[in-house]
């Protein structure tokens, strides 16, 4: 294998000194259809930001719905034109808000945008390639994602809607457009979008794990590897494996609503006549929406898990605590997430033997997740913690997912889901968990990495005040909608003042509304420190948090080919902080064991 | 004018923002606090670790007094037997999930202000220790075991099949409001199927099914008895829908082309309720979890529950519907007689192995 390695390098390294001598890459080569992965890299976190911002503002807009329930809105008419019907906001288009702000924040923000960002620019850098096995696939991979992002984006502003039944949309409500507008073309266009978006994951993952597989540089073995590679490594597993089950699904959703089969329709009577499907059944939907939709979660928290290891042991200058228990977790969780998806269909009227199996399998996964959690608050015991932006960023990721994942317990559990199934501790949970939790995991991603991609530093302070403002908001948030559920608030609901049970809660939903408006605004903060250290930010240094990894052995801002001259091979694993009788509190994976001769280890003295 | 005026004082302020965060980094790099590492300056660690300590005590104290102020409304009045059960199960985990709740985050913000970053220290290697791994391990799965095995428990009673003798009642979703049938005196429920459905047939009933003829439709309220088994045969005729009774702890989808049911004992009356919540006017809601459209958050039926003879009083009160609409009857009886007997016991045997499902 390893002489594979070295042919492909010399060849991509010959290729790089020409480049330099003579031929300057125009700016669409450069910028646009790059075939470099740091400027993919780049275009994916700019597309996933952009979503990002439109995903949170919808949000703000049910919120102000759902925290005044009885105020008028024509102060929304400008943006939302007919959409606000004297004054209030349509109900079918607060269903398409719903449906469209799960859609693009899980698909689009926390799949592309954090996985397509940090795979790209992290898996050749840290592994010691000159880039990604299939360039030109992996430029493939974000323009059809960007193509896939203008259908979606576009589906918004067709006259019946984008579509309204729900991000996991459910058939019948999504294959009818009698049942509800935005199932006629809004719904055909989140089809078109999410086929598009399949393949540019599939694409994608394809070449994340040929690049770990093969593209490796010398001395980097699989446990070598950083925590981040690992989680990617599994991560785009888990998608290969996952998406084309949604994209089986996807189309028989769309034969079912454009060639009249009955795939999952069965005795329907609707806008006044009877359909003629008949042996159909919703629950299959269910079934292959879940079959993906739970490692999809996995998908979103996993990257986010790599990136928060990776940053805690270099912020804590200590090794992160028990790597291989760190990969094994990692391992079950990928496999565990296979097999635990009809905890979302307890009370679907699926059998219930398979109820009990499902709370078996599902209750099981916590403890790979515990150990995860154990494991970065072992790393942080008697550490030396630098809160950077990036660090703070990372101790809010463990308090999150600490939070979200706990609830799962109870939700997991079928018997208790059947009081708490689609209510707001639903929401509150799966919003600690894997929403917030994973944009943390972005936040620090982005801190951590911003100099390696922009070659200046995002300004700390800034970036502490970010971080407090989005830390307190999300628990302000998130905390009372566990009470909401607890009481059976349901989800979806456009108003619930018509209800005695649930119309006491008015003030807790308000209050959840005004915190929710403090998150969202405390975002334009990293947005301006974003874009104002791209021109401006301080200059960084090769290595400005005294990190291991690879990627830091590049110059500043690492150029085509990512190392100048030869690429280096590795030594040793990526997690010597604070090693006793070394000069330095941190010894890049580049430095031979001879050089360290006094801080070696018993069994690293014969590799010396 | 006045919009520019907000304009102008928005923008005046961003500029002083922007300012304000220029001098503090011309600040920062006249004290050469820039020139350290990130993360090392003494006063933005100090500031960040005593936050996160403030945060830790602060957030936890705001957190115990939500909780406890949320604590009544939070809990819903119970009135059934298995949401007993449930109730309990899930405190006892939510004790479980609390404990570890809070030495985790103790653990997790104490150590990050106790470990923040000095000059002259250095972190302690330490990259694993199997034992201690094992421990932590091991102890959540035993954990694990344990909560599912009482909730394997209480899900295979809660889903157990339904006693003979139960009271059915049979709701139907439909976009946007649930239909109820009751079964009348026979007990059987007729036959429905979809392509019967019309504007008064709602349901879809097949009359020419004799056990329709004394099936009683949609009711003002849905009446159960206090203390006796009642079956809810759920359906749906068009997209999904989710019963919801939050007081019965109880849920089940209604899907369409597949009938669900769920059985609960009703443990309170209504009447005991409104004396015990002190609300003269309380009521036992059903609602609709299943996203459906536009009316989703609207499907809203009363559910009474009675005394035993109250409720056998209420029940013989209601007239059947084939009673209060003869023409459907008797449209059923002149099509009856003018088909073929073959075609039409075909279908509903077929109709027949559903709804008893």
């Amino acid at each position: 294998m390893s002489s594979t390695d070295i042919s492909i390098n010399e060849e991509v390294h010959h290729a790089h000194e020409e480049h330099d001598h003579h031929h300057e890459q125009n700016f669409i080569e450069k910028y646009i259809f790059s075939q470099d992965h740091k400027t993919i890299a780049k275009q994916f976190l700019f597309t996933g930001i952009a979503w990002a911002f439109i995903g949170g503002f919808l949000s703000i807009l049910f919120r102000l719905q759902l925290g005044w329930p009885e105020a008028t809105f024509t102060f929304l008419e400008p943006i939302l034109g007919g959409w606000i019907e004297n004054g209030k906001l349509n109900p079918e288009f607060y269903l398409a808000l719903v449906t469209m702000h799960g859609t693009i924040m899980v698909f689009f923000v926390l799949t592309a945008g954090l996985s397509g960002t940090f795979s790209n620019f992290l898996i050749p850098l840290q592994l010691g390639a000159r880039d990604m096995a299939s360039g030109f696939m992996n430029m493939l991979s974000f323009w059809i994602f960007f193509l896939s992002s203008i259908v979606l984006f576009s589906s918004l502003f067709i006259s019946t809607g984008p579509a309204a039944g729900g991000w996991t949309v459910y058939p019948p409500l999504s294959a009818l457009p009698e049942a509800i507008q935005g199932s006629g073309d809004g719904m055909t266009m989140w089809l078109i979008a999410m086929a598009l978006f399949i393949v540019s994951q599939l694409l994608g993952g394809v070449n994340y794990i040929t690049t770990i597989i093969n593209l490796r540089t010398k001395g980097m073995s699989m446990t070598k590897m950083p925590l981040t590679i690992w989680a990617f490594f599994l991560t785009a597993i888990l998608g290969l494996l996952a998406f084309p089950v949604l994209l089986s699904a996807s189309l028989l959703l769309i034969f079912d609503r454009s060639f009249g089969t009955s795939f999952f329709l069965s005795d329907i009577y609707i806008a006044g006549q009877a359909l003629t499907n008949t042996g159909g059944s919703p629950i299959l939907f269910q079934h292959l929406f879940w079959f993906l939709g739970h490692p999809e979660v996995y998908i979103v928290i996993m990257p986010a898990m790599g990136l928060v290891s990776e940053v805690i042991a270099t912020n804590s200058r200590k090794p992160i605590f028990g790597y291989r228990a760190m990969i094994g977790s990692l391992i079950g969780i990928s496999v565990l997430s296979f097999v635990v998806w009809a905890h979302h269909m307890f009370v679907t009227g699926m059998n219930p033997f398979l109820g009990s199996v499902f709370m078996f399998l599902t209750l099981i996964i916590a403890v790979p997740s515990a150990v995860k959690v154990f494991n970065w608050i072992a790393t942080l015991w008697r550490g030396n913690i630098r809160f950077t932006a990036a660090m703070m960023f990372a101790i809010g990721f463990v308090s999150l997912f600490i939070s979200g994942g706990l609830t799962g317990i109870i939700l997991g559990n079928s018997s208790l889901d059947i009081q708490l199934h689609d209510t707001y501790f639903v929401v509150a949970h799966f919003h600690l968990v894997m929403g917030a939790a994973a944009f943390f995991g972005m936040f620090c991603g982005v801190y951590h990495w911003f100099p390696k991609m922009f070659g200046r530093m995002m300004d700390e302070k800034l970036g502490a005040v970010h971080f407090w403002l989005t830390f307190i908001a999300v628990y302000l948030v998130f905390m009372p909608m566990h009470y909401l559920g607890i009481a059976g608030f349901p989800r979806r609901y456009y108003n619930w003042t018509g209800f005695e049970t649930f119309n006491i809660f008015t003030d807790m939903n308000t209050f959840i509304s005004i915190s929710a408006i403090l998150g969202f605004s405390a975002q334009f903060i990293f947005l301006f420190n974003f874009i104002y250290s791209i021109y401006r930010g301080r200059r960084a240094s090769a290595n400005p948090w005294h990190s291991n990894t690879l990627e830091w052995t590049t110059p500043a801002l690492p150029g085509h080919g990512n190392w100048p001259g030869e690429i280096p091979a590795v030594y040793r694993w990526p997690y010597d902080y604070s090693k006793p009788g070394a000069a330095e509190d941190y010894i890049p994976q580049t430095v031979p064991f001879s050089q360290t001769a006094s801080s070696n280890l018993p069994h690293e003295r014969e590799l010396e | 004018m006045i919009t520019f005026a907000i304009v102008l004082s928005v923008l005046l302020l961003f500029i002083i923002l922007f300012l304000l965060f220029r001098i503090g980094t011309l600040a920062s790099i006249f004290r050469g606090s820039s020139e350290r590492a990130a993360g090392t300056t003494k006063t933005s660690n100090r500031v960040n670790g005593t936050l996160l300590l403030l945060f830790l005590i602060g957030g936890g104290a705001a957190f115990a007094w939500s909780f406890a102020d949320a604590w009544d409304t939070m809990n819903l009045p119970l009135a059934s037997v298995h949401g007993e059960w449930t109730d309990n199960l899930f405190w006892t985990t939510m004790i479980v999930i609390g404990i570890v709740f809070v030495i985790t985050q103790i653990l997790l913000f104490f150590y990050s202000y106790k470990y923040q970053h000095q000059d002259d220290k250095r972190a302690y290697y330490y990259p694993h220790n199997n034992k201690l791994e094992i421990i932590w391990t091991l102890i959540p799965a035993v954990v694990m075991a344990a909560l599912v095995f009482g909730g394997w428990k209480t899900w295979t009673n809660i889903t157990s099949a339904a006693p003979e003798d139960a009271v059915v009642v049979e709701i139907m979703g439909k976009q946007f409001n649930w239909m109820v049938r009751y079964p009348g005196a026979d007990g059987k429920l007729g036959v429905a199927k979809h392509t019967l459905i019309d504007a008064t047939n709602e349901f879809g009933v097949d009359f020419s099914d004799k056990n329709s003829h004394d099936d009683i439709i949609n009711p003002l309220q849905i009446h159960v008895p206090k203390g006796k088994p009642v079956l809810l045969k759920i359906r749906s005729r068009d997209v999904i829908h989710s019963v919801f009774m939050p007081h019965f702890r109880l849920k089940m989808d209604a899907v369409p082309g597949m009938p669900t049911k769920f059985w609960f004992v009703p443990s309170k009356t209504t009447y005991e309720m409104q004396n015990e919540t002190g609300n003269p006017d309380f009521k036992y809601e059903l609602a609709c979890t299943e996203v459906c459209g536009r009316g989703h958050f609207a499907m809203r039926y009363v559910i009474i529950v009675d005394e035993p003879e109250d409720y056998e009083a209420w029940l013989a009160e209601q007239t059947p519907f084939a009673e209060q609409n003869p023409q459907v009857l008797a449209k059923f009886s002149n099509e009856a007689s003018s088909q073929l007997a073959a075609k039409t016991n075909a279908e509903p045997k077929a109709e027949e192995v559903k709804t008893e499902l």
